[in-house]
This record gives structure tokens, C-alpha cells and sequence, in this order.
């Protein structure tokens, strides 16, 4: 993971958001994976989505695991802080940190052997939980920096590179999300730029836990024609059940749509998703539907994208459990240590 | 016949019980209400590792001049589990006294006759009076209380009291407890000759303005005092009732009486390390974090300690140590896990520890551990153990500075950075190898870098180059430099004539220790003791190695764990340093130190040698 600071220099006209930052205020160091890399494009996406959400970079806390995808975070919001914990563990690590400050917005980034393999049981359980949080998997079926071996999401059937038939059964992190409680949950494609910028920006504003499985393809290892996570293979079998516009809250009420070719999905702080559908009879508020669809159509080898399901009623970890509204973080001595006087009346009491 | 045991204010008294029966209120309701005639008692809870069925053992030792620790031997014995009568027969010391049931006749071979026989019906009494199951099995308890209360002198209106706090509020069930305490006191006043019995309980002033508690409801105390405001656990044994005990404090103290919102988030992770994880993200973002766990979660947790020492993130671990390794023995006492805490992780590296000895340290070291890990930014652990973690101690009160705020360390603050302060991550500017760090979401434009636990420069950045990591590596190591002189300093005893024998000690040890201290005295041997109550050893340890000819190193482990970090640490001769070891899973006792010292001194016999294995 070399670290490579990008040239400071921009362009003066570079085009501002609502905060006056541009473009490049998002960005991160110089990539070091591979020229075609689809986290690359993901990181792209990133960068675009927070962009577009108008949201401060430091107003971003991003965490991530070991892997190719994990390096990604040092590739976009130079000005957050960041986190690589170990191998599968990063949703703990955001779980603790969200715990101590809720303010901020917490962005996961893992990969499918992080997320699904090793870190299966903290992807599961940071999802029942209800985390807020976008998880984002960068999901290419391999192990890239241990040179191709099969990850748990790679399909029975598919071929490595060395020609190595997989006989497992993948995990669909996808229909576990559902399955677990996430109140967002979106598949995309890191070559399809114009449906995954709007998936990323609608999640980081999601109050609950979103998961967006991208598919992302490995050039290095996975890229070749037995594969079911290569680029060709994606474009081929993208199944998209809709498109997101979205739509800023304050715009949210003069727009007009016509019945049945779109859904309109209000966030809870007035942002509006439009899901222009391509499939007429989906309906992202039926998580059971969601499931028997995603099992049908990937049964027949389609990679179904989009915004797949999004509850009315999002919750989060802090409202189960009843936490303060201020950070726990930020907390104080008088407001944390019960004092003197009440430890003596502890102390009367235990004898 | 060997004379009759005599004593009074100063004798162990212990119950051998079925596991699931209900002693257990009723043993406790013994034990304090001798403490209500002012007579200090050490009850020791000896439990087996599943839920019920097996024995459990409840050993009260009574003791006017204060000593806490367990001495070893038996001076009574109430014995209400047949399945362990021939063990529990032979731990009476001679003279002493054997409580049974003798509704069943026992047979002259299964008793000794040197000791003094106490037979009491309780299942015929208690089958004539209840006609339930459940409440036969509660009442007999009971009743023993009343007949030992009759036996030992204690006065029936303090158990009287305490029934009454137990059942406040279920009034319902206070009568017929009374009632059948009253039925064993009478049964006994009656029929069993008290007067001759030798072991008694006088009203004195000896428990003075202590408070009896259990050291894992301190520590949790100590964690609210201290400012915790993330728990993530996994339950495991001994350590799952400080996070109960923090649930309750904080709740009682935590939460907003109008909104009823909490200060506080407990989770219950996945496993230990999912726990571990949590601390370690709650410490990143600025939150007072801790877990509470023993050996075999810090085994699954080793590789985020590695992190978090590398990373430089505070995490408090509450370590209520068991017997290991592996499960090992999950319901008995060990400090084991020295090596496993201290050097936890892959790699070079070297954790804070804290050593409590009693409740009041457990309360005083978990809220200073929550500032050592800020001040520190590091792991640091609190080494309780299942003898003080589970077992209610008498103790000094818990006492709180009102001019006391929680240090947080060095941090980096908005202001500061807008104001123009030079900042990097790792840099050591003041010189004790602790850097500053920010807090994420500090400032829109500065202060911000990425935490990992690859290797780095001063300034964060990724860097494999030899010398960033030597650097970094050397600076770490003056950061635990730093910690000696933050870190609570050792205890020394020592006397007016100058002693060649050293020993060090820590923990749990401590109560029985003090008493084999004066047990050497009586004997004519001065010893100087220093107990220590951190990891890293601040160098008084090392002087006063260096002070004495030999060092005894007193230790409830196998391998000289403490002995062999001080060896390791402050380049000590082997030679000079003499373990001694209990590794029993029992409490050790003043007269197994006592006699190991004396053993290795060739002094011979101190006093009568109980067999270490005495449960």
C-alpha cells in the first residue's frame, strides 16, 4: 500500500457543490491497485455520491477490513478520518465507533473475503443490529492479494483463472442482508457508473443499516471467461429492477411523476428517492418479495441490481437501545460520575 | 479423644452443599450476620463448572484480628452433601466439629473419632413440617442457620434483620423463613449441647466503617465512576457479573429521568472479539470503552490487542481471571494469565496491567484504568480474578475525589488546529513517547489521518521503510517507559531491622499474604514485602530485588508468570528469585506461604501443613 498524496493543485472553474467543495475535496491518495480495478471505479462512485449528498468530508468516518478492497479507503475522502482494522472485523470497529458518536457518518467498505468469508459473523451481526451505517462490499468472488484463490461468493461452477472448477455453494451477502434486518439494501455494478453514484448517495443518507453488494471485477485474477464476477459476464446478465434519481428534499414536493412507471421513496430527512422501475410490478418496501425475486432471477444466472429493498420505517442501534441524542463521546464528568455523596450512600448500603 | 477445638472470633466454619439447592442465600445469610456482631468474616464461594447437581462448597472464615485471606483447614463442618462426605470428613482439623444430618443413621466407619459429632434430623423435621418438595429443601437451609446461630452464640436478631432486608418488599415470604429459623435455633437449644461446643461469636469492633462487596460490582462501580460509556462483552466466567453490575449502576445513575434516555450503550457482542472490536472503535472516536472478560476471551481478542497497542487506541479489559488454559477449570482461581496479557498479540509488544487486591482496588483501578488508556492511548488491562471478582470481601469504602475529571490525554482540539498547531499522528513531541491524536469529525480541513495496523510514519502514512518502524517501535517502548511513573506504585513492608528476604506478591494474594507475614514474624523471621500492583514495574521493583539477598515471588500459577516478567523486564538473576506457586484452582492460604517459605529457608515445620488440594 504505497502511499502516493495527489497534487493539490486544481483547476480554479472546478464546478462547487451547496458546501463549495469540489470534486477533488472528496478525493483520496493516488490509487495503487491495478490499472481497471472495479474498486477504483467504486471509489470514483464514492467520491461522486458525497459529493452530490453535499456532505462535509470530515463529517465521514470510513472503516474497512484487510484486502484489495480495504486499501480503497485511502482513495477517497483524504480529509476523513480513517480506519483499517483487521481481517473481517471492521464492522465492529464501526459499531464501536457509531456507539461513541452517532453524529457522523459511518462508511464500511469491505470485500467479499472480508465480509464473507472471515467476517461473516460480524457482517451478520452488525446488520441485525441495525447499525447506522452504509456497508459497502466490493465483491469480485477472489482473494487478489493472495494471487486468485476462490472467495465464499464465488458461484458453484465458476472457474479460476488456473482453471480450478469451485464446487462450494456461494454466500449471497445480498439475501442475508435482507434476511438480517437491513433496512437498505442495493446491489450494483462497479461498471455501471450511472446507477451506482445515486445507490451510494442514497445510502450514506439512509437512517439504518444499508448494505450494497457491488459487484466488482478482480482484471488480475477474475476477469477471464469462466468467471461470473468479470465485466463481461456483469454487462451481460445486469438485470436492473430500477433507477434512482434523487431528488433534495427541498425540490421534493413540485415533482411530478407518472403512476406505475416510478416509485417515490421519502427519506426521513425529506430527500426524496424516485426509483424509475424497470420491473413494474417490484416493490422495494416487500423484503419477502425481494428475496423470492433476487432467488428466481439468480437462479438463472442474472445479476439483479438496484435499490432491491428500502423499509418506510428505517431504526438504528441507538434507538434500541436508548441512547442520548449527544454523542456518548462528548459526554462529561458531571455527566457520567454520580460524585462523592452518592458513593457514600453506596458505601452505607454495603454494610 | 483430641481436645475439643476452643475459640472464639477466630475459627473457619464451611458448608458442603448440592449445587442447586438454595444454600446459597442461607450460607450468605451466616456469614454477615456474624459481620453484624462487628466480627469480620471472608466467605469463599467453591463452585463447580456446570448448573447443578454437583457439590458446592461456602467457606466462612471468621476473623476478629481481621485476616481475609483463606487459611486452609476446616474448624466446622456443616455437611449436607452425602456425595462428598468422606472428602469433606477428612479436611475437619482434629478437634473440630462435624455438623450432619443424621435423620440416616451413619455407620461408626464413616466417621473419625477425633472429631466431635453434631447430628441435627433436618429431614425429618423439615418432611414432618412442609408437605413441598422445594420448600423442605429451603427450609432445611434455614433451619441450620437458626441451629448454628443457637451453636456459635450469634445473635438471632441480627439474621432476624437481615431475613427482613432480603424478603423487603415480599413480606409474604419473611414469616415462614422466620419460623423456621426459630424452629433450628430451638431444636438445637433443646437438643444439641451448645454450651460445649467451643467455637463462638463475641460482639466486637472490628469491622469498623468496611464495606463487604464483590469485586466485580466494584469494578463496575469503578467504571462508572471512571466515566465508561461503551461496554461490549461476552458473557464468560467469572467475569459476567461486573457487566450486570454495570447494567445496574447505570441504569440507577445514568439515565435521564425526564427522557429516559441512557448514558451509557452495553452490547452483548457475538464473541469476544466482536467485543473487543467494538472498545476499540468506541476508543477511536473518543469514547470511554471497555470489555470485561477472562483467558479464554483474551485469547480470541490477542490479535485487536495488537492493533490497538500498534494502532494507539485506549481500550480498558477487565480480565476476571480463571483457572486455564484452554477452558480449564471456569469456576476456580488462578492469576494465569500474566504472560497471555502482558505480551498479547503477534509481534513486540508489551500491554499495561493493573493488579487489584481487593474490591476497593477493583473500584480505584478500573476507573484509573479508563484514564491510562486515554493518557496512554493503549490496552490497558485489569487483573482481578474469580477469588475477588465472585466472593462478597470486607474492604476500606470506596472513596471519590469531587475535584477528580477524567483525564483524556493528549488530544488535539479544533481550536488548536485553526489556531495553526503542527500536527502529526506519531510525532513524540513532548519526548515520552505518547503522541496527539484527534478525534474524527474534529475539523473540516485539518487534523485529519488514517488509523491502520500496517506500519506507518510519524505522520501516519504507510511505511515499510526500516527505519519509520524502529522509530515507532522505540517510541512505543518509551511510551511504556512513561507509563511506570503513571501506573499505581508497588506497596512496601518492611521493619526497623533490616531483612535479607524479600517477597514480592500481587492480587488476590494479598490477604493471605499479610497473614503469612505475621505467621513468618512469630517464628522470628523478618521478611520485607512489596506488593505489586502494575505491569510495568516501576523501578522501586527492581531496587528492592536488588535490596534482598532472595526474593520469594508468590504466585496462584504454574509457571512463575510474575517471576519470570521480572526476570524478563529488569535483567534479574533467576537464581535470586524463588517461586512460590498454588496452582490449584483454590484461593491460596497464609499457611501453604508460610510453609513454603519456611521450607525454603530449611526452617522446618511452621505449623500444622494442610494438603494443597483441599476443596
Amino acid at each position: 500500500m504505497t502511499y502516493i498524496a495527489k497534487p493539490k493543485l486544481h483547476h480554479p472553474s472546478l464546478p462547487k457543490n451547496k458546501l463549495g467543495f469540489t470534486r477533488r475535496d472528496y478525493e483520496g491518495a493516488v490509487s495503487t491497485l491495478c490499472a481497471g480495478c472495479g474498486h477504483d471505479a467504486i471509489s470514483a462512485a464514492i467520491i461522486q455520491a458525497c459529493f452530490n449528498a453535499n456532505i462535509e468530508p470530515h463529517r465521514v468516518a470510513k472503516l474497512s477490513g484487510i484486502g484489495c478492497s480495504s486499501k480503497a479507503p485511502t482513495y477517497f475522502l483524504g480529509g476523513s478520518h480513517g480506519f483499517n482494522t483487521v481481517h473481517g472485523r471492521m464492522p465492529s470497529v464501526l459499531t464501536g465507533a457509531n456507539l461513541a458518536n452517532r453524529d457522523l457518518i459511518y462508511l464500511g467498505v469491505s470485500g467479499d473475503g472480508d465480509s464473507a468469508s472471515i467476517g461473516i459473523g460480524q457482517f451478520v451481526h452488525s446488520i441485525r443490529r441495525g447499525v447506522n451505517m452504509t456497508y459497502l462490499v466490493m465483491n469480485n468472488g477472489v482473494y487478489g492479494l493472495t494471487k486468485g484463490q476462490f472467495s465464499a461468493t464465488a458461484d458453484r461452477g465458476s472457474a479460476s483463472k488456473r482453471g480450478v472448477v469451485n464446487s462450494d455453494a456461494p454466500v449471497d451477502l445480498i439475501t442475508m442482508a435482507l434476511q438480517l434486518g437491513a433496512t437498505f439494501v442495493a446491489r450494483s455494478f462497479s461498471g455501471d457508473k450511472e446507477q451506482l453514484v445515486p445507490i451510494i448517495e442514497a445510502a450514506l443518507q439512509h437512517p439504518g443499516a444499508a448494505f450494497i453488494d457491488v459487484v466488482s471485477p478482480c482484471v488480475a485474477f477474475n476477469n477471464h471467461s469462466g468467471s461470473t464476477k468479470s465485466y463481461d459476464y456483469a454487462r451481460e446478465h445486469n438485470e436492473a429492477v430500477n433507477r434512482i434519481d434523487i431528488i433534495p428534499a427541498a425540490e421534493a414536493e413540485e415533482v411530478r411523476y407518472e403512476a406505475g412507471a416510478v416509485q417515490d421513496v421519502t427519506q426521513s430527512d425529506g430527500t426524496l428517492l424516485r426509483l424509475r422501475k424497470v420491473h413494474l410490478d417490484y416493490d422495494v418496501h416487500d423484503r419477502i418479495g425481494a428475496m423470492n425475486y433476487l432467488h428466481k432471477h439468480q437462479a438463472r444466472g442474472e445479476l439483479v441490481t438496484g435499490l432491491l429493498y428500502v423499509s418506510e420505517n428505517p431504526e438504528d442501534l441507538h434507538s434500541h437501545i436508548g441512547t442520548c441524542k449527544r454523542p456518548l463521546a462528548q459526554l462529561q464528568d458531571a455527566d457520567l460520575c454520580p460524585g462523592g455523596e452518592t458513593l457514600a450512600k453506596i458505601n452505607a448500603g454495603l454494610r | 479423644m483430641t481436645k475439643a477445638l476452643q475459640s472464639i472470633n477466630d475459627f473457619v466454619v464451611k458448608f458442603a452443599n448440592v449445587n442447586g439447592s438454595g444454600s446459597a442465600s442461607a450460607n450468605e445469610l451466616f456469614a454477615r450476620s456474624i459481620l453484624r456482631m462487628g466480627v469480620p468474616v471472608s466467605p469463599r464461594n467453591i463452585f463447580p463448572s456446570n448448573i447443578q447437581g454437583l457439590p458446592t462448597w461456602y467457606e466462612v472464615r471468621v476473623s476478629e484480628a481481621g485476616y481475609l485471606g483463606r487459611r486452609g483447614g476446616c474448624d466446622f463442618m456443616v455437611a449436607m452433601n452425602p456425595q462428598t462426605w468422606d472428602e469433606d470428613l477428612r479436611e475437619i482439623e482434629p478437634g473440630g466439629y462435624l455438623f450432619y444430618d443424621n435423620t440416616r443413621v451413619i455407620h461408626a466407619d464413616q466417621l473419625r473419632d477425633d472429631i466431635n459429632l453434631i447430628g441435627m434430623p433436618l429431614t425429618r423435621i423439615c418432611n414432618e413440617r412442609y408437605d413441598d418438595a422445594r420448600q423442605r429443601q429451603l427450609f432445611k437451609n434455614i433451619m441450620y442457620v437458626g441451629a448454628l446461630a443457637a451453636i456459635f452464640d450469634i445473635d438471632i436478631g441480627e439474621v432476624e434483620k437481615l431475613i427482613g432486608e432480603m424478603y423487603k418488599g415480599k413480606e409474604k415470604l419473611l414469616e415462614p423463613n422466620i419460623e423456621a429459623l426459630h424452629s433450628g435455633r430451638d431444636y438445637a437449644r433443646t437438643h444439641l449441647n451448645c454450651a460445649s461446643i467451643g467455637l463462638k461469636i463475641r460482639r466486637a469492633d472490628a469491622v469498623g466503617d468496611r464495606i463487604f462487596i464483590e469485586g466485580n460490582s466494584a469494578t463496575a462501580l469503578g467504571c462508572v465512576y471512571g466515566g465508561a460509556t461503551v461496554c461490549a462483552w461476552y458473557p464468560i466466567t467469572p467475569s459476567t457479573s461486573v457487566v450486570d453490575a454495570f447494567q445496574s449502576y447505570c441504569n440507577k445513575f445514568r439515565i435521564d429521568k425526564a427522557s429516559g434516555e441512557k448514558r451509557f450503550a452495553i452490547v452483548q457482542g457475538e464473541d469476544e472479539i466482536a467485543s473487543i472490536g467494538i472498545v476499540v472503535g468506541a476508543g477511536w472516536n473518543g469514547a470511554r470503552a471497555f470489555t470485561a472478560t477472562s483467558g479464554p476471551g483474551v485469547s480470541l481478542m490477542t490479535e485487536f490487542l495488537g492493533l490497538a497497542y500498534f494502532a494507539e487506541i485506549p481500550a480498558t479489559i477487565i480480565n476476571v481471571q480463571r483457572g486455564g488454559p484452554s477452558t480449564g477449570m471456569p469456576t476456580r482461581t488462578q492469576q494465569a494469565d500474566l504472560f497471555s496479557c502482558a505480551y498479547a498479540s503477534n509481534g513486540d509488544t508489551k500491554h499495561i496491567l493493573l493488579f487489584p487486591e481487593d474490591p476497593k482496588e477493583c473500584f480505584d483501578f478500573a476507573a484509573q484504568a479508563l484514564d491510562l488508556a486515554d493518557q496512554l492511548q493503549t490496552p490497558v488491562f485489569v487483573m482481578s480474578d474469580l477469588d475477588i471478582g465472585m466472593n462478597t470481601r470486607l474492604c476500606a469504602p470506596f472513596e471519590w475525589d469531587e475535584n477528580r475529571h477524567m483525564q483524556r490525554g493528549k488530544i488535539v482540539t479544533r481550536e488548536q488546529l485553526d489556531a495553526g498547531i503542527k500536527f502529526g499522528r506519531y510525532q513524540d513531541v513532548d519526548g515520552d513517547g505518547i503522541p496527539y491524536r484527534t478525534y474524527p469529525g474534529t475539523h473540516p480541513s485539518k487534523g485529519a489521518f488514517f488509523t491502520r495496523g500496517t506500519s506507518k510514519d510519524a505522520n501516519a502514512r504507510y511505511s515499510e521503510r526500516g527505519e519509520d518502524y524502529v522509530e515507532n517501535m522505540q517510541r512505543l517502548q518509551r511510551k511504556f517507559e512513561t507509563a511506570k511513573s503513571l501506573v499505581p506504585q508497588p506497596i512496601e513492608t518492611t521493619h526497623d531491622t533490616p531483612a535479607t528476604v524479600g517477597v514480592i506478591y500481587f492480587g488476590s494474594t494479598s490477604p493471605a499474604m499479610q497473614e503469612a507475614m505475621d505467621n513468618l514474624q512469630r517464628r522470628g523471621l523478618v521478611i520485607d514485602a512489596m506488593r505489586l500492583r502494575a505491569f510495568p514495574f516501576p523501578d522501586s521493583v527492581m531496587e528492592f530485588i536488588h535490596r534482598h539477598e532472595k526474593v520469594f515471588v508468590v504466585e496462584q500459577n504454574r509457571d512463575g508468570q510474575l517471576r519470570s516478567l521480572l526476570i524478563n523486564e529488569g535483567q534479574i538473576n533467576p537464581a535470586k528469585l524463588i517461586p512460590v506457586l498454588h496452582f490449584d484452582g483454590t484461593p491460596i492460604t497464609a499457611r501453604f506461604i508460610t510453609q513454603t517459605i519456611c521450607t525454603a529457608l530449611n526452617l522446618g515445620h511452621c505449623e500444622s501443613m494442610p494438603k494443597q488440594a483441599a476443596l
